[in-house]
């Protein structure tokens, strides 16, 4: 079994997190994976950085432009990756734009991805109906999960299509958003959280986009399996290094 | 074989809808909706008598004899310089007003890299009492000052894109991003052929009033509607698109599309984009665009603002790559020489993206008989301070 599913059947809200790999040094990839799985991370989205990341807000922004300097590319950070199934247990999943997966080439992409121990991806520009229609049967192959997006602006027939072909979690953003705005949620976000939990989905939902605190993950994870941190993490690694992983996570989980 | 979209949003195999699951209900409503409201008579009504007395089309179709003896052949301009606010732009920022409206929008973004489409469209939502807010690089903010001002003046709220590389493409990020973050109450005008379908096919239909024209006009000049060859300069390509449309299928006459080479295309500073370019996604579309190996889109370079976008609309990428279209491409200083020619011999100051388009006659020979209809984007008075610099006038 897939290590998401097997996460998403604990009985336990999950934290995922997000974090840009390259940033804020070129090789801290393995070492803020190893720590945020010793820290007590359920999951990690290790983010491929790109050029012009059009659902990020400032920091992952900043953050991806910076690791691109630092010389993050496909190939580097797939080799960084190679033996991290050694150290790390935790589901791995990779979360980037579309373009610099075509241009590897995506069965490539895949089969490297199968290789490493990558368990799924996330890319916010795939739309359902195209990956339906030309990337499923490569990315079952490789026994990827690809996680799909819904919004509170997402309809109920839509939401519905998406459930029936994901077979992961579904990734729910917050708030009609970039990544990176807003702070707590309010009565909105509180009816839409249960609003989509009283759909009774197949698939689990971990919620993202404005969580940054212990606060907005308890809020999240009322109403769902799970929630997703990245441009609070990125914040941390930018104003305190790679050293303190543990105070944030516990910040979290407190 | 049709050059036009498909039902799906493609032209051959560029196009479609490459977007975060966020602005999907945004461009699922213009899907559903652009080709009804376009169709009906009182938007047709509304949108032709605004291109009449508010812009003042039809823009005329120039023969430009002395030009025309020059390089022994007939070139007619289409002289979509002369339309209100000084391009092409404008007519598009027409008719997605109109759009905007009708769907209910109260407020407009746009992305402007040079200022055009910006000015242009901070000129309708003032026409229309609409909120606007303007995304453009910070770069381009500082070299674009008297467009930024017009803006201003306009009543347009201009932002600047603080992100990447600061210019035309970080300004549509940032637009994109805007839609994302407000996706109920506002209307994403974009200004050329890009984006996710169906924005290459609405701004080619708002476009395509240049090639209607172009056929009457040429009829009543020369007896026929079809000319031999129609040139125009491509950055996005939105002028070209319009001079293209309803020519597509007509493979007697002939397409050029001119792109900008900047200091030449192997310079490492250039934005011809169908050279240089790879198969790609950019703002939500699957065309030709400038990235490194890596798929890392690259920031392209021109001395004009108007053509350095790193891709091209997914119409022009096909008309690349089944040969509809001959793409020539024309570096700075080619432009700024075919620019001037044009000032002396016949009292037009083009923009310098047109000049582009100009100086194809030094590379190319023509028949005495042909008839080469020129699309004449917008004029130069914009770019006074770059011809100034470049010819030390």
């Amino acid at each position: 079994m897939n290590r998401i599913n097997k996460k998403l059947q604990e009985d336990k809200k999950l934290l995922s997190i997000y974090f840009t790999a390259g940033y804020p040094n070129l090789n801290d990839t393995v070492t803020i994976i190893q720590d945020l799985e010793k820290s007590g991370v359920d999951m990690i989205e290790i983010g491929l950085p790109f050029s012009d990341p059009l659902a990020d807000g400032p920091t992952i922004q900043a953050s991806s432009t910076q690791a691109l300097k630092n010389g993050m590319t496909t190939e580097v950070l797939f080799s960084q990756l190679k033996d991290i199934r050694k150290s790390v247990n935790i589901p791995l999943i990779i979360m980037g734009y579309f373009n610099p997966m075509l241009q590897y080439g995506v069965e490539a992409f895949c089969k490297k991805c199968a290789e490493i121990g990558i368990d799924g991806l996330i890319i916010p520009d795939l739309p359902v109906d195209v990956y339906n229609e030309q990337y499923k049967a490569t990315f079952e192959k490789y026994e990827l999960i690809n996680m799909f997006l819904i919004t509170p602006q997402t309809s109920v027939e839509r939401i519905n299509f998406i459930d029936s072909i994901s077979n992961g979690f579904i990734y729910m953003v917050s708030s009609a958003s970039v990544t990176g705005s807003n702070s707590g949620f309010g009565d909105e976000q509180t009816k839409y959280f249960k609003r989509i939990a009283e759909m009774n989905l197949k698939n689990p939902q971990i919620i993202g986009f404005g969580i940054s605190n212990n606060e907005t993950f308890t809020q999240a994870t009322t109403h769902a399996k799970g929630a997703i941190i990245g441009s609070a993490f990125i914040k941390h690694l930018t104003n305190n290094g790679v050293n303190t992983i543990t105070n944030f996570v516990s910040s979290i989980l407190k | 074989m049709s050059y036009n979209v498909n039902n799906k949003g493609y032209y051959g195999e560029f196009g479609g809808a490459y977007i975060p699951e966020m602005l999907y209900p945004n461009v699922e409503e213009l899907r559903q909706n652009y080709l009804k409201i376009m169709g009906e008579p009182s938007f047709q009504k509304e949108f032709n008598q605004l291109l009449k007395d508010y812009v003042g089309r039809p823009s005329p179709l120039y023969f430009a004899k002395r030009l025309s003896a020059k390089h022994k052949t007939k070139i007619y301009l289409k002289r979509e310089d002369l339309n209100h606010t000084g391009a092409h732009k404008i007519n598009n920022t027409i008719g997605q007003i109109l759009m905007a409206q009708r769907l209910g929008k109260k407020r407009i973004i746009a992305e402007t890299g040079a200022g055009q489409h910006g000015v242009a469209t901070a000129t309708v939502c003032a026409l229309m009492g609409l909120e606007c807010i303007v995304y453009m690089g910070e770069i381009d903010i500082a070299r674009q000052a008297p467009n930024v001002a017009r803006m201003k003046m306009l009543g347009a709220t201009v932002v600047p894109a603080l992100s990447g590389s600061r210019t035309l493409k970080d300004a549509t990020n940032e637009a994109i991003r805007d839609w994302i973050n407000n996706p109920v109450d506002t209307h994403y005008i974009i200004g050329s052929v890009v984006g996710p379908h169906p924005y290459p096919d609405m701004v080619a239909r708002f476009q395509s009033v240049v090639s209607d024209e172009i056929q009457w006009q040429l009829y009543e000049l020369e007896g026929t509607t079809k000319p031999n060859y129609v040139v125009a300069c491509v950055g996005g390509g939105s002028n070209a698109a319009g001079a293209y449309y309803h020519y597509l299928e007509d493979t007697e006459v002939k397409l050029i599309a001119v792109e900008a080479a900047g200091l030449g295309v192997d310079s490492g500073e250039s934005a011809a984009t169908s050279v240089l370019g790879k198969e790609g996604i950019i703002h939500g579309s699957k065309t030709l665009l400038m990235q490194t190996k890596d798929g890392q889109i690259i920031e392209p370079y021109s001395i004009s603002a108007g053509l350095d976008y790193p891709g091209v609309g997914p119409m022009h990428a096909n008309l690349y790559k089944t040969g509809r279209a001959e793409f020539i491409s024309i570096t700075d200083d080619e432009a700024m020489k075919a620019g001037l020619e044009l000032c002396k011999l016949e009292g037009i100051i083009p923009a310098i993206e047109s000049s582009h388009a100009l100086a194809i006659f030094e590379q190319k020979k023509f028949k005495p008989n042909d008839i080469v209809v020129l699309s004449l984007s917008g004029r130069g008075d914009k770019d006074l301070d770059t011809y100034i610099n470049h010819f030390k006038l």
